[in-house]
């Protein structure tokens, strides 16, 4: 091969392996779009929040450490402990679940039947209050997630095609992140066993009927109360996933929250309501980035990287509105 | 005026409608003091022109119409002598009452078997019994077994009414309020429903109220009917006696009076015996 064609081969993989992290953020809102017809605004703060609480639990954190050292005087941070990474994940869901209760309960069950742009405020209202709620529970500081997953670049990967270059030739491997690796089989379980669950169990039809037709779902005794706590800490699960690879891969931290932004040229790519789409839409944007960023980026100077995604979401919003896999509208009189 | 008297209570009274008022929106007054029974086993047609509240009333009874800001104000329902105002949809079809909505309302995307697997959603027995009146359903629908596979949206008019009846079929229900069973069917298909109807009620024992616009089929079917005309019942009786009745026939069957000459004859005819007055 080529010392051309292995830059090539490169530049797409990590392409590749940076669209699968779109795509995880992208399924959590298609997910809340498909079962209640809310873009839900939040997506990217839960993201956050999931994986401040994550890091918070793992660490012993105290919650509220601010507020109470500030009221009482005191001088608590640590518990002292640090429980293992499978018992803090365990923790975080049951937390997001909590949380997908709670926003049903209070927010939600009051907004049944407003138009769609009311609930889109909903979630805006939710995404502030939730960054600042995350930054009283858990403190604004950056914070490292330690759960144990490999990172860095692979040296193995970068002997074995250090050999596929031509003799003599000044290439000295492919670097692929292992971090990047590990989500892409992360996101390939998740995506799998979602699908296995919406296909195959009474609960994931129910979400699927729901998505359809929501007053026939009530007509046949669906709760969609049930149905959407159900979404939600699903979306809230997603997001965990999310949040802790790219939190390992840039910190925690209030940034984090902005991946939501990159996932909006996906979502517009692959469409709202599809989670194949969210995918793909996920993987075109993150080689589109690269390659462009890799063979137009030096000639007008870089940084392409930052707004290519949304020229090609804008171009398509022009010739294809409802995305790559956009539902089809069945429609019979 | 004369209200629709409440009728004695009969011994086995499915359910029970006494003089309920529903307003949507918190202003829109549209069900009058609407009164109904229907005896346990039998099918009773709920009668009347467009807009005159036999949907709303459905939906009244089966809770469906909080979801659409509407509330019933005044009055009560009782289902199985139990009053039923506030349940959930849910806990309603747990109860053995479910609706049919009006227009179908199929999942379109799921295949007509997924479709009439989420009408068992409530039930809680295993998967064999669900399996069992899977295969009921076809027995009854022997058209869905051939189409099972087929997403829903793209079957046509009489597959999805089909359905829809199936689907609230597999909830197990003791009563099945049927909206619109005819609407955008060709009149052989409307039959055909109608006969399964009938079947099903006398093999399962089901209780329907339906709501209909064609009056001819749903008196030839049912045992009593209830006519509404703006948000009241006007009339009700027992099927046949209906269908002898003069008004009926020149408002809803179609079936002129003697005398009748002309389309203006008829406008007055109705102006002079409007119902009730």
């Amino acid at each position: 091969m080529s010392v051309a064609m292995l830059n090539l081969t490169e530049v797409v993989l990590n392409g590749l392996m940076a669209g699968i992290m779109y795509a995880l953020v992208a399924l959590g809102f298609v997910l809340i779009f498909k079962a209640s017809g809310i873009f839900n605004f939040a997506q990217g703060v839960m993201a956050l929040f999931a994986a401040l609480t994550l890091v918070g639990l793992q660490t012993g954190q105290v919650p509220f450490a601010h507020l109470i050292n500030a009221i009482f005087g005191t001088n608590i941070h640590h518990f002292g402990w640090t429980l293992p990474a499978f018992l803090a994940v365990i923790l975080t869901l049951c937390v997001m679940v909590a949380f997908a209760w709670a926003f049903e309960a209070l927010v939600l069950k009051h907004l049944v039947n407003q138009e769609p742009i009311i609930l889109f405020m909903a979630t805006i209202g939710l995404a502030y209050f939730l960054e600042g709620f995350g930054d009283l529970l858990w403190g604004a500081d950056i914070k490292a997630i330690n759960l144990g997953i490999p990172s860095g670049g692979s040296f193995w990967w970068e002997d074995v095609t250090r050999e596929w270059a031509p003799e003599g030739s000044d290439y000295w491997g492919m670097y692929i992140d292992k971090l990047d690796v590990v989500a892409t089989v992360v996101a390939i379980v998740l995506v799998t066993s979602l699908t296995l669950f919406a296909q195959y169990t009474r609960m994931g039809r129910a979400l699927r009927a729901v998505a359809d037709d929501h007053q026939a779902a009530l007509s046949v005794g669906i709760s969609l109360r049930t149905i959407w706590v159900v979404v939600w800490s699903i979306a809230g699960f997603v997001a965990l996933v999310a949040g802790v690879m790219w939190g390992a891969k840039s910190g925690v931290q209030f940034s984090l929250s902005l991946i939501a932004l990159k996932a909006l040229p996906v979502l517009i790519l692959g469409g709202f309501t599809s989670i194949p789409g969210a995918i793909v839409g996920g993987l075109i944007i993150g080689v589109g980035e690269k390659v462009a960023e890799f063979y137009i980026g030096p000639l007008v100077g870089g940084a392409i990287e930052n707004w290519f995604a949304y020229v090609v979401a804008l171009v398509f919003l022009l010739f294809r509105p409802q995305g790559l896999f956009g539902e089809r509208i069945i429609e019979r009189v | 005026m004369s209200e629709a008297a409440p009728r004695p209570a009969e011994a086995d009274t499915i359910l029970s409608v006494s003089n309920i008022e529903v307003i949507y929106n918190h202003v829109i007054l549209v069900l009058k003091g609407v009164s109904l029974t229907v005896p346990r086993g039998s099918i009773v047609a709920l009668l009347g022109a467009n807009g005159a509240g036999k949907t709303t009333t459905l939906k009244a009874i089966s809770n469906l119409l909080r979801a659409e800001r509407g509330e019933v104000t005044k009055g009560s329902i009782l289902f199985e002598g139990e009053r039923i105002d506030s349940s959930s949809p849910s806990d309603l079809v747990r109860k053995g009452c479910i609706q049919v909505m009006e227009g179908r309302h199929c999942f379109g995307h799921l295949t007509v078997e997924e479709n009439l697997l989420t009408g068992a959603f409530t039930r809680r027995e295993g998967n064999a019994a669900i399996r069992d009146d899977l295969d009921m359903v076809y027995d009854y629908f022997p058209r869905l077994r051939q189409r099972r596979t087929s997403q829903a949206g793209y079957t046509s008019g009489g597959e999805q009414q089909m359905t829809a009846i199936g689907r609230a079929l597999m909830s197990r229900p003791k009563m099945i309020l049927l909206d619109e069973p005819s609407m955008g069917l060709a009149p052989q298909l409307v039959e055909e429903i109608f006969e399964i109807v009938k079947k099903l009620n006398e093999e399962q024992g089901v209780s329907f109220l339906l709501a209909e616009q064609n009056t001819n089929v749903a008196l030839r079917y049912a045992r009593h009917g209830f006519i509404l005309e703006s948000g009241r019942v006007v009339l009700d009786g027992e099927a046949t006696a209906l269908r002898q009745n003069e008004d009926v026939k020149e408002f809803y069957l179609g079936v002129g009076g003697e005398g009748r000459r002309s389309f203006r004859a008829v406008k007055h005819y109705k102006r002079r015996k409007r119902w009730l007055s």
